[in-house]
C-alpha cells in the first residue's frame, strides 16, 4: 500500500524516503527548480522548488514527503516568491540572453518564462566577471553562474575528479577550479566528464558549438519547461 | 456618432538599434487596426519632437547610456500615463551594457587614444555631445515603468499582444512561443 | 614574514597537520595554525597542504576562501582590524582607524607598500562596553584612545614582536556589574558532577557494564535519566537567542539512534558573533570550569564522550587559557578517562578556534566548520541531535546554558525552575553597551524590565535599545516597560543603549552592512536579498530615497522570511522594519519628496565622462528627479 501526500489538492503517491520534489516528478507534477538535478543529492540552495508544507515554507528538493502532508506549490503567493528569486539571479550575474549560446537550451531563462518573469525588477549589480577559455575544448563564462553546484557535485561524486568547487562568501561566492594557475586547462578536465553536461545555465560551454540550432527548435522553443522530460529524468 | 477620443501614443529609441521600432512595424496591416484607437505623438514615425503633455502611452526602446538618453526619458515619464520598457535594452542594459564591466576611462582611452591606425586621438568634448554615464542602465532604474515587453527584439506577435490587452483592459500577458528575453 | 623560503613554509605545513592528525576534518584549525606562523596562507603552503593532507586543492582554497581572517594574499606582517559595530563608531573608532591609517602611511583595506601592516575593519569583536576594539593578528586590544594608537603605530613600524608588546594593552576588563547566580557561583569543580551522579540510584552507580556512565538502566531510570529529569524541572531554554528547551534536545540526543563506531557529541557554542552581545566572553574568561562542568553534566545526560568548544576567533586570546583549565581538570580527574575514579566516564574537549564567520553560530554551519569546511548552514532535517557531528548525535548549546546546566546539576531544577518568571525559568546575563555611564555585564532573573537595566547602568536620555542585536528588537521609549524573557522580548543577551542624540538610521544602516557582509552566500534570498538591501539603505543615507524604497524594503522582508535557509536571512530585515515603524523621522529627512527616486547617482554617473573631456558645463550634470509615482 504506497503512502500519499496532496498537492495543490491532487493525490501524490511516495516511497519511503523520497523528498517532495522526486513523488511530484514521478507523478509527472513539475515544481520550478534550478540547483535541483534527479541523479544528484539535493543542494537546497536555488530555493526556487520552495513549497508550503502544512502552511510552512520549504524546499521541496531536501524535505521528505510523509503521509497526510499538505503541500501548496501552485499558488499565486509561492510563483510571486519563485520569480523574485529569479530576478534576483538575473541581476546578481549578468545574463545577457541574446548572445548567450545557452539561449534556448537554458533552465533559468526556461524557468523564467514559465514564472512570467517580464522584468528583472532589481536594480543591476553589473559584477565583473571572468571567462576562461583555457581548455582546449570547454569554455568557462563566469557570467552566467548562478551557483547551483551541479557542475561541482557531477565533477566529485560522478567523475570523481573534484574539477569545481565554490570558494569566497555572501555575495562574492563563486566558483573555482583545480588547479593552481585557477585555469580550466590545467585540470583534468575532459569534454567527457558529467560535469561537462549537468550546467543548466550558460557557464560550462562546449567549444565551436554555439547557435548550432535554430531559433523556433531549441529544447524550450518546442515545449515549456514545465513540460518538458528532460527536466525531470536528466540531462 | 461621436468618434471615441484616440489615445496618444508616443515612442522613442534610446540607446536602442530601432530594431523594436521595426519589429512593432511587422504588425503590418494591423497597424490599420491599432491607428481606429490609437494615434502616434512624438516619435520617429511621425518625426514629432516632443511630448504633448497628454500622452497616454510611451513606448521605450534602448537603455540610457547616455545624458541625453535621460533627458528624454524623463520627458516621456512626466507627459505619458503608462510607460512600457520594449525590449532587452531597456529592460536590462542590452547589448550597449555589454561594456559595463570596463571602467569608460578605459574605454574612451581605447577608443580614441590607443587604437592602433588612430592618429590625434582626442575625445570628442564639443558641448553639444551628450556625455556618456559610466555604466549602461536599464530605464526602470531611473524612473518608474508600468510594463515591459522582453524580446531582442519581441516579436510582433508579442508587441501586438501586449497592446491589444493594455487597450481591453487587461494585464497584459504572452504565453510560451510570444515570451522571449532573445 | 611574508617572505618565507618554499621549504620553511612545507616545514610548517608539516608539523601543523602532523599535530591535527592528518585529519581533514581539523582543516579550519590547520589553516588557522598556518597563517599565525607564516602571516597569510600562500600558494607555496596550500601546495604542500594538498600533499601531504591528500585533499584537492579547491577543497583547500573554498574553505580559505570562506573566512574572513583567512588570507590567500599577503596582508603583512601585523594585520589590523578595527571592530565596526555601532558602539565603536559611536566611541570614536573611525577617527582613530584614520589616525592609524595615516600613522602607517597605509590606506585603509589595503597592504602597506613595504607589506609590513594593513588595516581594515571587521565585525563587532564583543569588546562593546571597553571599546573602542581592534584585533591584532587576531589578538583583542580594547580601549583604544589616540594615544594608544600613537604607541601602537610605534612597536609596528619597530617590528616589535606582538609577544613583546606591553601586556597592559592586551587587557579585557570584565566589568561584571550586577552578578546573580550564576556569576556569583562559588561552586568548586567537580561539585556539579558528583551531584548529578548522586541523583542516581545505587543501582546505576556500581554496574560492571563499561557503558554504565553512558546508557543507564534499560528501564531508563537511575543513570543519566535522573539528571534529565533534573533539566525538565527547571525548564532550562538555551541562551544563545534560539530558546530551544535544553532538556528536549539533551534528550533527543540522548535517545538518537548510534550506529557502530559513533558516539555521541556535545559543542559549546562560544561563536557569540551577534554584535552587542559579550557575556559568552566573561563567563569563558572568569568562569570556565562553570561552562566546562556544565558540559560534562551535558556529556552524563546524553551519554556523551566528546565534546568541542567553538569559539570564535575574536576571542583567540583565550585560547591559551581555556585550554590550561582543561588540562588542570584532566590532572583532577574531572575530564579523560574515567572521570571522577568511574569506569568507562569518558569525557574530554578540544577548543577549536573560529575564523571571522557570525553565520558559524548558526549550530548546523557550526558543526560544518567544526568537520573543517565551509561554514554554511545544513538542510535540516535531519537536525544535529540526530546527525550533527560527522554524523554523531550532538548538541550544540551556548556557554551560558551549559554554566546554567552545572548549577541545576548542583541545586537540582525545582530550585532553578522558582528564579525568573513562570514562562522564563532562571537568570539572562545581558551585556550592556552603549550610551550608559557603566557599560558591562549584568545577571537578571528573568522578567527584568528594560526601564530596570537602563536605570541600573545609569543610562539617561535614552532614544532606544537594540535588545538582542540586529536579528532582535529595537525598543524603542514606550515600550521601556517591557520585560526580558520568552514571553515579551528574549535575547541572547546583547542590550545596546542609544540616547537622543544618536541617529537610529545609521544604527539600522551599520546592522544592513553587518549582514550583507555576513551572508554565508548558499541560498538566494540572502546572498542577493542582503545585497539589494544594504544598496537601498546606502541610497537613503544618500539622501536619494523614496517611498518606493520603502515599499521594496518590505517585500524584501517577506520574501526572505519566507524563503531563506537559516535564521540570517530570516532576521536580516529586523533592524531597519523596525526603525521606520518606530523611528520614521530619521527616514523622512533623508527622503526626497518624490515618489520614485533613480538607483544610482546621475550626476555621480556622469563624473568619469566630464573628467575624460575635461568639461563642466551645464549639459556635463544631471540633477535627481522624480521619477514618477510608485
Amino acid at each position: 500500500m504506497s503512502q500519499t501526500f496532496t498537492l495543490d489538492g491532487k493525490t501524490i503517491p511516495f516511497e519511503e524516503g523520497q523528498t517532495i520534489i522526486q513523488a511530484a516528478g514521478a507523478a509527472g507534477v513539475y515544481i520550478p527548480h534550478l540547483c535541483y538535478h534527479p541523479e544528484f543529492k539535493p543542494h537546497g540552495s536555488c530555493k526556487l522548488c520552495t513549497v508550503k508544507v502544512n502552511g510552512r515554507h520549504t524546499a521541496s528538493c531536501t524535505m521528505r514527503a510523509s503521509a497526510g502532508m499538505v503541500v501548496e506549490s501552485e499558488t499565486e503567493e509561492i510563483n510571486a516568491e519563485r520569480r523574485a528569486l529569479t530576478q534576483m539571479l538575473f541581476v546578481e550575474g549578468n545574463h545577457f540572453c541574446p548572445s548567450c549560446e545557452k539561449s534556448g537550451n537554458c533552465q533559468l531563462q526556461a524557468t523564467a518564462y514559465h514564472l512570467n518573469m517580464m522584468s528583472p525588477h532589481y536594480d543591476h549589480f553589473f559584477p565583473n566577471r571572468a571567462v576562461d577559455a583555457s581548455h582546449p575544448e570547454v569554455l568557462l563564462d563566469f557570467n552566467r553562474c548562478i551557483l547551483c553546484s551541479l557542475c561541482v557535485r557531477a565533477s566529485r561524486d560522478v567523475d570523481g575528479k573534484n574539477v569545481f568547487a565554490l570558494s569566497g562568501r555572501g555575495i562574492k561566492t563563486h566558483l573555482i577550479v583545480n588547479a593552481k594557475s585557477g585555469q580550466l586547462g590545467d585540470t583534468d578536465f575532459t569534454l567527457d566528464d558529467k560535469a561537462a553536461h549537468v550546467c543548466p545555465v550558460g557557464v560550462i560551454l562546449k567549444k565551436r558549438q554555439g547557435f548550432a540550432v535554430p531559433i523556433g527548435e531549441r529544447t524550450y522553443d518546442k515545449a515549456p519547461i514545465s513540460e518538458t522530460a528532460e527536466t525531470t529524468e536528466g540531462r | 456618432m461621436t468618434a471615441k477620443k484616440k489615445l496618444k501614443v508616443a515612442t522613442t529609441s534610446l540607446a536602442g538599434c530601432f530594431g523594436c521600432h521595426m519589429s512593432f512595424l511587422d504588425i503590418d496591416e494591423r497597424l490599420f487596426t491599432l491607428l481606429e484607437h490609437i494615434e502616434f505623438d512624438r516619435s520617429p514615425l511621425t518625426d514629432i519632437k516632443h511630448c504633448s503633455p497628454d500622452c497616454d502611452i510611451g513606448l521605450i526602446e534602448g537603455g540610457l547610456c547616455n545624458a541625453e538618453n535621460v533627458h528624454v526619458l524623463r520627458e516621456f515619464r512626466k507627459n505619458c500615463k503608462i510607460l512600457i520598457a520594449v525590449g532587452a535594452c531597456a529592460i536590462n542594459g542590452g547589448l550597449p551594457a555589454q561594456r559595463n564591466h570596463l571602467p569608460l576611462t578605459t574605454i574612451l582611452e581605447e577608443v580614441y587614444h590607443t587604437s592602433p591606425g588612430l592618429a590625434n586621438g582626442m575625445i570628442p568634448n564639443d558641448p553639444e555631445l551628450p556625455l556618456p554615464l559610466d555604466q549602461v542602465h536599464p530605464i526602470h532604474e531611473v524612473v518608474k515603468v508600468d510594463y515591459f515587453m522582453p524580446g531582442c527584439p519581441p516579436s510582433a506577435d508579442a508587441i501586438w499582444k501586449v497592446l491589444t490587452d493594455l487597450l481591453a483592459g487587461r494585464e497584459p500577458e504572452l504565453g510560451h512561443g510570444l515570451m522571449h528575453y532573445d | 614574514m611574508n617572505e618565507m623560503h618554499a621549504e620553511a613554509v612545507a616545514g610548517v605545513v608539516d608539523r601543523v597537520v602532523a599535530r591535527h592528525r592528518r585529519d581533514a576534518s581539523n582543516m579550519v584549525q590547520i589553516l588557522r595554525e598556518i597563517q599565525e606562523t607564516c602571516d597569510w596562507i600562500s600558494p607555496e603552503a596550500i601546495d604542500r597542504l594538498q600533499e601531504v593532507l591528500g585533499v584537492p586543492r579547491t577543497k583547500i582554497e573554498g574553505v580559505a576562501g570562506f573566512y574572513a581572517f583567512f588570507y590567500t594574499e599577503p596582508r603583512g606582517q601585523y594585520r589590523v582590524l578595527f571592530s565596526d559595530n555601532i558602539t565603536d563608531r559611536m566611541l570614536g573608532s573611525k577617527a582613530l582607524m584614520d589616525r592609524l591609517c595615516n600613522n602607517l602611511w597605509v590606506e585603509r583595506g589595503k597592504v602597506s607598500e613595504d607589506g609590513l601592516v594593513s588595516v581594515a575593519q571587521t565585525a563587532c569583536t564583543g569588546m562593546c562596553d571597553q571599546g573602542p576594539a581592534m584585533l591584532v593578528n587576531n589578538y583583542a586590544i580594547a580601549g583604544l584612545t589616540a594615544e594608544r594608537i600613537d604607541q601602537i603605530a610605534e612597536l609596528i613600524r619597530g617590528k616589535v614582536p606582538l609577544a613583546e608588546w606591553p601586556p597592559e594593552y592586551f587587557k579585557v576588563a570584565d566589568n561584571i556589574r550586577r552578578a546573580d547566580i550564576l556569576l556569583a557561583s562559588d561552586m568548586k569543580p567537580g561539585d556539579a558532577l558528583r551531584a548529578a551522579r548522586a541523583r542516581t540510584p545505587s543501582d546505576g552507580l556500581h554496574s560492571s557494564n563499561m557503558r554504565s556512565w553512558r546508557e543507564g538502566l534499560p528501564s531508563g531510570i537511575g543513570g543519566p535519566a535522573a539528571m534529565l529529569d533534573e533539566m525538565k524541572r527547571a525548564n532550562l531554554r538555551g541562551r544563545g537567542g534560539a530558546g530551544f528547551t535544553t532538556a528536549l534536545k539533551w534528550e533527543a540526543c540522548r535517545n538518537a539512534h548510534l550506529k557502530a563506531g559513533h558516539q555521541r557529541i556535545v559543542v559549546c557554542n562560544a561563536d557569540e558573533g551577534e554584535p552587542g552581545t559579550f557575556k559568552d566572553r566573561v563567563l569563558l574568561a572568569t568562569f570556565p570550569d562553570l561552562v566546562f562542568e556544565g558540559m560534562t553534566v551535558a556529556a552524563y545526560a546524553v551519554g556523551a564522550t566528546k565534546g568541542f568548544v567553538y569559539l570564535r576567533g575574536e576571542y583567540r586570546y583565550l585560547l591559551d587559557h581555556l585550554n590550561a583549565v582543561l588540562a588542570h581538570r584532566r590532572r583532577e580527574k574531572l575530564l579523560g578517562p574515567d572521570i571522577l575514579g568511574i569506569p568507562g566516564a569518558d569525557f574530554d574537549i578540544e577548543v577549536h578556534v573560529g575564523a571571522g564567520a557570525y553565520v558559524c553560530g548558526e549550530e548546523s554551519a557550526l558543526i560544518e566548520s567544526l568537520e573543517g569546511k565551509r561554514g554554511t548552514p545544513r538542510n535540516r532535517p535531519p537536525f544535529p541531535v540526530t546527525n550533527g557531528y560527522l554524523d554523531q548525535p550532538t548538541i550544540v548549546n551556548n556557554v551560558e546554558t551549559f554554566a546554567a546546566a552545572a548549577l541545576i546539576a548542583l541545586n537540582g531544577g525545582e530550585w532553578y525552575a522558582r528564579i525568573g518568571t513562570q514562562q522564563s525559568a532562571g537568570t539572562k546575563i545581558l551585556s550592556v553597551s552603549g550610551d550608559c555611564a557603566r557599560p558591562g555585564i549584568y545577571e537578571y532573573p528573568f522578567g527584568v524590565s528594560i526601564r530596570q537595566v537602563l536605570e541600573d547602568c545609569g543610562a539617561t536620555d535614552t532614544q532606544a535599545v537594540q535588545v538582542s542585536g540586529p536579528s532582535g528588537v529595537c525598543v524603542a521609549e514606550n515600550e521601556f516597560d517591557r520585560i526580558i524573557g520568552f514571553e515579551d522580548i528574549p535575547t541572547a543577551g546583547a542590550f545596546t543603549v542609544f540616547d537622543r542624540s544618536r541617529d537610529m538610521f545609521q544604527v539600522a544602516r551599520n546592522y544592513v552592512h553587518f549582514f550583507q557582509h555576513e551572508s554565508c552566500g548558499f541560498c538566494t534570498p540572502c546572498r542577493v536579498g542582503t545585497s539589494l538591501l544594504r544598496n537601498l539603505m546606502d541610497k537613503l543615507h544618500h539622501g536619494a530615497g523614496s517611498p518606493y524604497d520603502f515599499a521594496e524594503i518590505e517585500k524584501l522582508n517577506q520574501l526572505l522570511q519566507s524563503m531563506s535557509h537559516c535564521g540570517l536571512g530570516h532576521t536580516a530585515c529586523n533592524p531597519v522594519l523596525d526603525t521606520i515603524a518606530k523611528f520614521r523621522p530619521y527616514y523622512d529627512k533623508r527622503m526626497m519628496q518624490q515618489d520614485f527616486t533613480p538607483a544610482f547617482d546621475l550626476d555621480r554617473a556622469l563624473g568619469a565622462a566630464r573628467q575624460m573631456t575635461g568639461r563642466d558645463d551645464a549639459a556635463a550634470h544631471l540633477a535627481t528627479e522624480n521619477g514618477g509615482k510608485a
